[in-house]
């Protein structure tokens, strides 16, 4: 029909159309996008003009990068598994994570106080990050029976006001039974060796980081593609009503989605506390919203993706404030962090919402 | 719901259910903080009163859910046993708190809490008190539910009163002292410096009972009389004695109170204009915050007496500006998100506001903005030569704003573009196959949703005489958006009473300001599973709700024969 349309239409040259359907609203887009990438290329060029840092700050800033973007990598799994079989934002995930990195802590203290941690360094991860699972993987399974399954056929914003309420109600819990104090986390000396890759020195808590991060995710991945469950979610996160009426547990599906998530968030705590070496009941806030962003990046309900859209934001928050922003001239550029990853994050929703891997999601929704 | 159980184990289930809520709030350590505050002196805290209503809720609930098909003695059964399974996780953590050094890791699990848990009489016996009171509570809450509601529903003012003049005894006796010759003899009657008296709370409760009773009397012989009900008479009835309360009370009761309905005013103002976007719009927007700080620094920036002011013009002609300003930005703020809808708008504008938040901190704004320690010494506004100084006068100002703003919101309600606005919340596509501009209306939205929160920052920077990045939190949005939620989407009462109730109250009870956001929080799930409405629903919305009960139900008639009885 639109084609037929077309042409008959008179000849007109294709631009011309295209003017004609523009406006305002498309103008201040593309200016914010040319805006955008004007700050990007002017930045970079000024801070390689400058060259103010040498290949091993570089390096520095990716291993850091790299660190960041598979702990944001691991939380967006959560975000996106969820997502793909709810459809709903568990605006709460970033919470379990904290929750994870407070199991971690009280676990970890008594361990270093004796010793154990800095001579068994295996076995005592391996107390640390199984005590986080837990907590994590049951705090996330409660949320999901208490707070989220009587939404289960409701659309709308009350789903998403609920999990915002769930967010705030986790947060406070943990205030109150622990205080509101920033606790340090334990560093025990093997973790701040450095270690010599390809010439760089790299510190060996980013290495262990990236190392288990890799594991887990992999492990993660397998799960998905290959067991009866990881299958079963997937064809849940097709088509829900299609996999039910296939047999397929809906509920179990979703149990496990959330037990899942719950443990990778129970992971990427303890290792964001490693790396930052604190805990405190808000943290777990920022890389929640910021995993979000890494998630809708890599295509929401997309695994992959999810992975893949962490790295890159963990990259690009490390790198950008230097590279971006210090050649324009800016003070103190890593202030700003947070500022280049909400930005990337709003791009992504507003030029990509189907995000890097993903097609089918983006339009029908809301 | 799962009838399929034996009744006993859904009564415990549900007796489990409100232990595990009572050892949640010890745990927390909201229990130990409500019980540094009397009730009735020397006889009753907060705190206890608070673990007996979870008793008797806990037995009301099993009576009222189970059926055991044994009539009343059935049901006390179950209430009893209801309030043992709700006394049960509680004496554990009290021998656990008891036997256990917990308060290491745990620092609500004081030995205050543990005096406080078992009356001060030993673990051993206290772990007795703790279930049998739960046990005697649940019998009351199942026994109050099989005595009749006209005996029962005159009993609800009376412990009110008590409440209230309870807790809230400072207040109530800074407020008396400032008479003399009988209301000081009243006052004597009921407090003593401390607080609420038995005999003082036997007597509320008496009055507050004896007009339980009279009220009740008066509405049957009204019903008799006018047996169609007029909700719309009543509910002018009351919001008009609510602004009566709210202009002569800071009068009345000093700078205090004047200070809280201050902030509760400012809450107005903003939750009316998140009230256009989430309420009428449907746009969920949590970087309202935004224009908050919007308004406030371009005020701070105008008017100041420091290094960092562009101008120094009065109060008077920095307000219009940052409420333009704060239009700007809001529509401004809309362009790029025009696009996005729900979820990922809510997160979308979440990372704007952040984007504000960081941007205002930075060192790369702090020239113009004053960085982290903000702008300073903003003056007063003053007409003629009178200065609204005082809490109580800039209440008055923030009154005159929302009561302007809330006619503004009102008249856009009914408006055109209001019935645009919820025709995009209902349906975006169906609205915009009906004709709607979908750029117009969600700017507008925007935009005016930004005036009042850029009016509100205008009165908040004078109040404070500073304005700091810090004061500009992700959880003020939060804050307007639970008040609105909670007193009900696009309701205009109803952000009155959200705020009064979530900004107000946390206010008046100090030591309850640290536990805000915890309330707030299982306040926005509660809200969301059981009255998703709110307190006082609009009449649209009310409408919507109910008719559609009534499609379910004729629904359920058409394909299904009605079951009487049994």
């Amino acid at each position: 029909m639109s084609q037929a349309l077309t042409q008959r239409a008179p000849q007109r040259a294709a631009w011309l159309i295209w003017l004609g359907r523009l406006n305002a609203v498309d103008i201040v887009l593309a200016a914010l996008r040319i805006l955008v990438v004007l700050v990007v290329v002017a930045g970079t060029v000024g801070t390689l003009v400058k060259n103010r840092y040498d290949a091993a700050q570089w390096v520095d800033f990716v291993v850091f990068g790299l660190t960041l973007g598979a702990i944001y990598a691991q939380i967006a799994l959560g975000y996106t598994m969820v997502y793909g079989v709810l459809r709903m934002i568990n605006f709460a995930h970033g919470d379990f994570v904290m929750c994870g990195a407070f199991a971690g802590y009280f676990v970890a203290t008594p361990l270093e106080r004796s010793g154990f941690l800095e001579n068994h360094p295996v076995l005592g991860m391996g107390t640390i990050l199984l005590v986080a699972i837990l907590t994590s993987t049951s705090i996330a399974l409660l949320t999901e029976r208490i707070a989220y399954r009587p939404f289960r056929r409701v659309t709308g914003l009350a789903p998403l006001i609920c999990a915002i309420g769930v967010s705030f109600f986790l947060e406070q819990t943990f205030r109150g039974m622990f205080g509101s104090a920033v606790k340090s986390y334990p560093s025990p000396t093997w973790q701040s060796i450095t270690v010599d890759v390809f010439g760089f020195k790299v510190l060996s808590v980013n290495l262990l980081v990236m190392g288990l991060a890799v594991v887990f995710m992999t492990a993660l991945y397998l799960i998905v593609q290959r067991t009866k469950m990881g299958i079963a979610m997937r064809a849940v996160s097709e088509d829900g009503e299609a996999a039910a009426l296939m047999g397929i547990d809906v509920n179990k599906v979703v149990v496990f989605t959330f037990a899942l998530g719950g443990a990778m968030a129970g992971i990427s705590g303890v290792f964001y506390a490693f790396v930052y070496k604190q805990v405190y009941f808000f943290m777990g806030f920022t890389p929640g919203v910021k995993a979000f962003g890494a998630a809708v990046l890599g295509g929401i309900g997309n695994i992959p993706g999810a992975m893949l859209g962490g790295l890159f934001l963990g990259l690009v928050e490390s790198v950008g404030p230097t590279l971006f922003l210090d050649g324009l001239g800016i003070p103190a550029p890593y202030q700003l962090r947070d500022m280049i990853a909400f930005t990337l994050l709003i791009m992504v929703l507003i030029f990509r919402p189907q995000g890097l891997l993903g097609e089918k999601l983006a339009k029908k929704r809301a | 719901m799962s009838t399929h159980r034996a009744p006993w184990l859904r009564a415990l289930a549900i007796g489990l259910a409100f232990g595990a809520v009572a050892v949640h709030l010890s745990v927390v350590g909201v229990l130990l903080m409500l019980h540094k505050r009397w009730i009735v002196v020397d006889t009753l805290s907060l705190g206890q009163a608070i673990l007996v209503v979870l008793g008797i809720g806990a037995g009301g609930m099993a009576a009222a859910r189970v059926e055991t098909g044994l009539g009343g003695r059935g049901h006390l059964t179950m209430g009893a046993l209801a309030g043992v399974a709700s006394g049960v996780p509680i004496a554990l953590l009290t021998l656990a708190i008891a036997f256990v050094p917990l308060q290491s890791i745990f620092i609500a699990l004081s030995p205050d809490l543990l005096d406080m848990l078992t009356l001060s009489q030993g673990p051993s016996l206290g772990v007795m008190i703790l279930v049998g009171g739960a046990t005697l509570a649940g019998l009351l809450g199942a026994g109050l539910r099989l005595i009749p509601a006209s005996y029962t529903r005159p009993l609800i003012p009376g412990a009110v009163t008590v409440l209230v003049a309870g807790v809230f005894q400072e207040l109530i006796q800074l407020m008396l002292q400032q008479y003399q010759g009988i209301v000081t003899d009243i006052q004597d009657l009921l407090y003593t410096w401390e607080g609420l008296t038995a005999q003082g709370a036997i007597i509320l409760f008496a009055i507050g009972v004896a007009c339980g009773v009279v009220a009740r009397q008066l509405r049957a012989r009204n019903l008799i009389r006018n047996p169609v009900p007029n909700p719309k008479r009543e509910r002018f009835i009351w919001a008009g004695v609510a602004l009566a309360v709210l202009v002569v009370l800071p009068a009345v009761a000093g700078s205090y109170i004047g200070q809280v309905l201050m902030l509760v005013g400012l809450y107005i103002l903003m939750g009316m204009g998140l009230n256009l976007e989430v309420g009428l719009a449907g746009l969920l927007d949590l970087g309202f915050v935004a224009f908050f700080a919007v308004g406030a620094y371009t005020t701070a920036l105008l008017t100041a007496d420091s290094p960092h002011a562009l101008m120094h013009l009065p109060y008077w002609g920095a307000m219009p500006v940052a409420v333009l300003l704060s239009v700007c930005i809001g529509v401004l703020f809309g362009l790029p998100v025009l696009g996005i809808r729900g979820d990922y708008l809510a997160v979308a504008t979440m990372g704007l506001g952040e984007i504000v938040r960081v941007l205002v901190m930075s060192d790369f704004a702090a020239p113009l903005l004053g960085g982290a320690q903000g702008v300073l010494q903003i003056p007063k506004p003053s007409i003629g030569s009178f200065q609204l100084g005082s809490p109580v006068s800039l209440f008055y100002l923030t009154l005159v704003c929302s009561a302007v703003a809330a006619f503004v919101a009102w008249r856009l309600e009914n408006s055109r573009l209001g019935r645009a606005w919820m025709a995009l919340r209902d349906d975006e596509d169906v609205a915009q196959a009906l004709g709607i501009n979908l750029v117009r209306s969600k700017l507008l939205a925007y935009g005016l949703g930004a005036a009042f929160a850029g009016l509100a920052g205008s009165i908040f920077a004078t109040m404070l005489t500073s304005v700091y990045p810090s004061s500009f939190q992700l959880l003020i949005s939060i804050n307007v958006l639970a008040l609105i939620i909670v007193g009900g989407m696009g309701s205009l009462p109803g952000v009155v009473l959200g705020s009064i109730a979530l900004i107000g109250l946390p206010e008046l009870l100090r030591e309850f300001g640290e536990y805000r956001y915890l309330f707030y929080g299982a306040a926005l799930v509660i809200m969301m599973h059981l009255r998703p409405e709110g307190l006082w629903p609009s009449e649209a919305r009310q409408r919507e709700l109910h008719s559609r009960d009534e499609t379910l139900a004729l629904d359920a008639g058409s394909d299904a024969v009605p079951v009487q009885g049994d």
